[in-house]
């Protein structure tokens, strides 16, 4: 993985494992950077979970847990996609760690 | 799934001992902790300048501390008892994960500058200096090494792999060489509190959330407490079980488990945090400073009682340590052990009949029970030997009516590790974790193929997330794995309280909420 992301035409500093270096530097056009490094392409589901993840880290300085972003995804586009195996078919990497890289977030640290 | 881009090992009926690959698994090494996590734990930013002579006085300086890593260091005698009980060496078939092989790397240099012989003749002695190259050999076999301990049960001298393992990374850490993984997370705790970087709002957010969940789903007010003072008792749990899958149904049943029995709990945003990362890079005074938390947490929400939730290493931290750590708990109610495990807890109320199970909510499911290893060779549980093993076991046996035990080499005293312990459950280190998953998978697939096993559970963060991670690579699926307290709450009966069909503001009942559990079928 290169220390620098290219997105229209502008470097952005990434960490060793991918992740935006300066969170508030984030665009739009680096999710679908580093969804094409991951073979991905952005629908416009991927794009919910994205905008969500960001929202509640503007609040709260922190990824939801996972509970509470299949809750929110559950309210909003229906119980049966409430779930964390609609999110992995999104995002096969996890969606703590793929979404909030997608999305600009730190990666969740811990035991997670 | 991610995808491999390594050969996954195929499961095999009996783990057979491989051939030996030299150098197979030179090329794993986790990524370094950049100068300000190193800070925050009193570590030099990077590698020092005299780092060989500093890294030899601070060796010096464990020995004379630790007299058993001297003893370790002599008592060797190259049996080989060792050589295929380690689950990374059964998985990659590098010979320096063997558990001997892994000391050596210490002991060479051990003997190079620690005895006669080999300051003399240190070839006769296979002694060697602590030149670069070991350097980098210790940097990427000791963070192989998950510290579990199964070495040591086999050992003729008892030499236990993980304290060595353990005194290698805090000589690494005093020479400015850190894992990034461990030590960005212990400076987290130091700023916010746990791992995960959960602040308070967030945590109160969620926990309100689960509130609402349980209350939907049962009709019952179920609280998840935090920052109440005055309550009994302080839980203490990792802070993945706040954030991930499966570990969030275990935070659901420990509550679940409190409201039955009718006593005030709550958890801590300063001490909102279980696992202690000092322990797994060997630093005391790093382990002593996140214990400290708890012990303010404590003071300051003026408990009673502290439980901890389901966590392999911080169960061995907290059993083990916690008095000399944290201590003195005279201020704590003297009629219960401190600290207590959220097992004992509940394992109690249920030989004194206070909890009523309607076993049949789990009947779509076939237990096991893996042992986290923490928990198994560094702990105990209740006040007879062995308890570490039959209470998990007689809780799972109370909820749920099948449930088989893996293979007898592969559980209790004899578990293997997941994987994922001792500071390696970090995706720069998949590699080594998928291969060291493969003798507890091997055992885990022959009783889901003779016994129709569904679902495995267990008592630790780790070994959570691991097997959520790891057996997919296997083609099983990622929610086999699942928390012991899950399948407490949900066939735990429910007492409704007087305050469950009042309006209430704390709860909108209004939700749409998700109640999908992902280990439905």
């Amino acid at each position: 993985m290169s220390d620098t992301i290219e997105v229209d035409g502008k470097q952005y500093a990434v960490d060793e494992e991918g992740y935006l270096a300066n969170l508030n530097e984030w665009v739009e056009g680096i999710a679908g950077v580093m969804a094409k490094q991951d073979n991905l392409e952005l629908t416009e589901e991927h794009w919910d979970i994205i905008r969500f993840l960001r929202e509640y880290y503007e609040e709260y300085q922190i990824a939801p847990a996972v509970r509470v972003l299949t809750k929110a995804v559950g309210k909003k586009l229906g119980k049966e996609k409430g779930n964390s195996k609609y999110l992995y078919s999104l995002f096969p990497y996890g969606p703590a760690k793929q979404a909030c890289r997608f999305a600009g977030l730190p990666k969740p640290t811990g035991c997670v | 799934m991610a995808k491999a881009t390594f050969v996954v090992p195929e499961l095999t009926q009996y783990t057979e001992v491989p051939a030996v690959t030299s150098g197979a698994m030179a090329h794993s090494l986790p990524f370094v902790a950049k100068p300000e996590f190193q800070d925050a734990l009193g570590f030099p930013g990077e590698l020092v300048d005299d780092w060989q002579a500093k890294a030899i006085d601070k060796m010096g300086d464990l020995l004379g501390k630790y007299r058993s890593l001297r003893v370790y260091m002599d008592s060797c005698v190259k049996c080989g008892a060792c050589t295929d009980k380690c689950h990374y060496f059964l998985g990659t078939s590098d010979p320096k994960n063997m558990p001997v092989g892994r000391q050596d790397l210490m002991r060479k240099v051990y003997r190079r500058y620690f005895t006669l012989a080999g300051r003399f003749f240190p070839k006769l002695v296979g002694a060697e200096d602590f030149t670069k190259e070991v350097l980098d050999d210790w940097y990427s076999y000791f963070h192989q090494c998950s510290q579990c301990r199964r070495c040591s049960v086999f050992c003729p001298y008892g030499i236990d792999t993980a304290e060595i393992s353990m005194a290698a990374r805090e000589i690494m850490d005093s020479i400015g060489v850190g894992q990034k993984y461990c030590n960005e997370i212990i400076a987290k705790v130091y700023k916010i509190g746990n791992n995960l970087g959960l602040p308070g709002p967030a945590l109160a957010d969620t926990l309100e959330g689960l509130e609402e969940d349980v209350f939907d789903d049962t009709g019952v007010k179920v609280r998840f407490p935090i920052d109440q003072e005055g309550a009994e008792i302080l839980l203490v749990t990792p802070s993945a079980d706040f954030f991930a899958e499966p570990h969030v149904d275990g935070l659901i049943g420990y509550g679940k488990v409190f409201h039955e029995a009718g006593i005030s709990w709550t958890l801590s945003s300063h001490a909102s945090e279980a696992a202690n990362f000092g322990m797994f890079i060997g630093s005391y005074e790093n382990m002593r400073r996140v214990s400290q938390r708890i012990r303010e947490a404590a003071i300051k929400l003026k408990v009673k009682r502290i439980i901890f939730g389901e966590c392999g290493h911080a169960w061995r931290v907290a059993y083990s340590f916690l008095n000399t750590l944290a201590g003195p708990w005279d201020f704590l109610d003297p009629r219960y052990p401190v600290p207590q495990h959220i097992c004992e807890f509940t394992h109690d109320l249920i030989q004194r009949g206070k909890l009523t199970f309607d076993k049949s909510e789990n009947d779509d499911k076939v237990l096991t029970y893996h042992d986290s290893c923490n928990v198994a060779r560094a702990s105990r549980m209740g006040d007879v030997p062995g308890g570490q093993f039959d209470i998990p076991r007689d809780i799972i046996r109370a909820v749920c009516n099948h449930f088989y035990d893996m293979d007898e080499d592969t559980i209790r005293d004899r578990t293997f590790c997941c994987g994922g312990g001792g500071g390696l459950l970090t995706d720069d280190l998949m590699e080594l974790r998928v291969k060291g998953a493969k003798p507890r998978l091997d055992a885990l697939n022959n009783v889901i193929q003779e016994k129709g096993v569904t679902h495995m559970a267990a008592i630790c963060a780790i070994c959570k997330t691991q097997f959520s991670k790891v057996l997919p690579y296997y083609g099983m699926e990622m929610d086999q794995i699942i928390s012991l307290h899950q399948l407490v709450g949900d066939a735990i009966v429910l007492t409704p309280g007087p305050d469950d069909d009042a309006e209430d503001d704390d709860l909108d009942d209004e939700d749409d909420l998700n109640d999908a559990d992902p280990n439905e079928e």
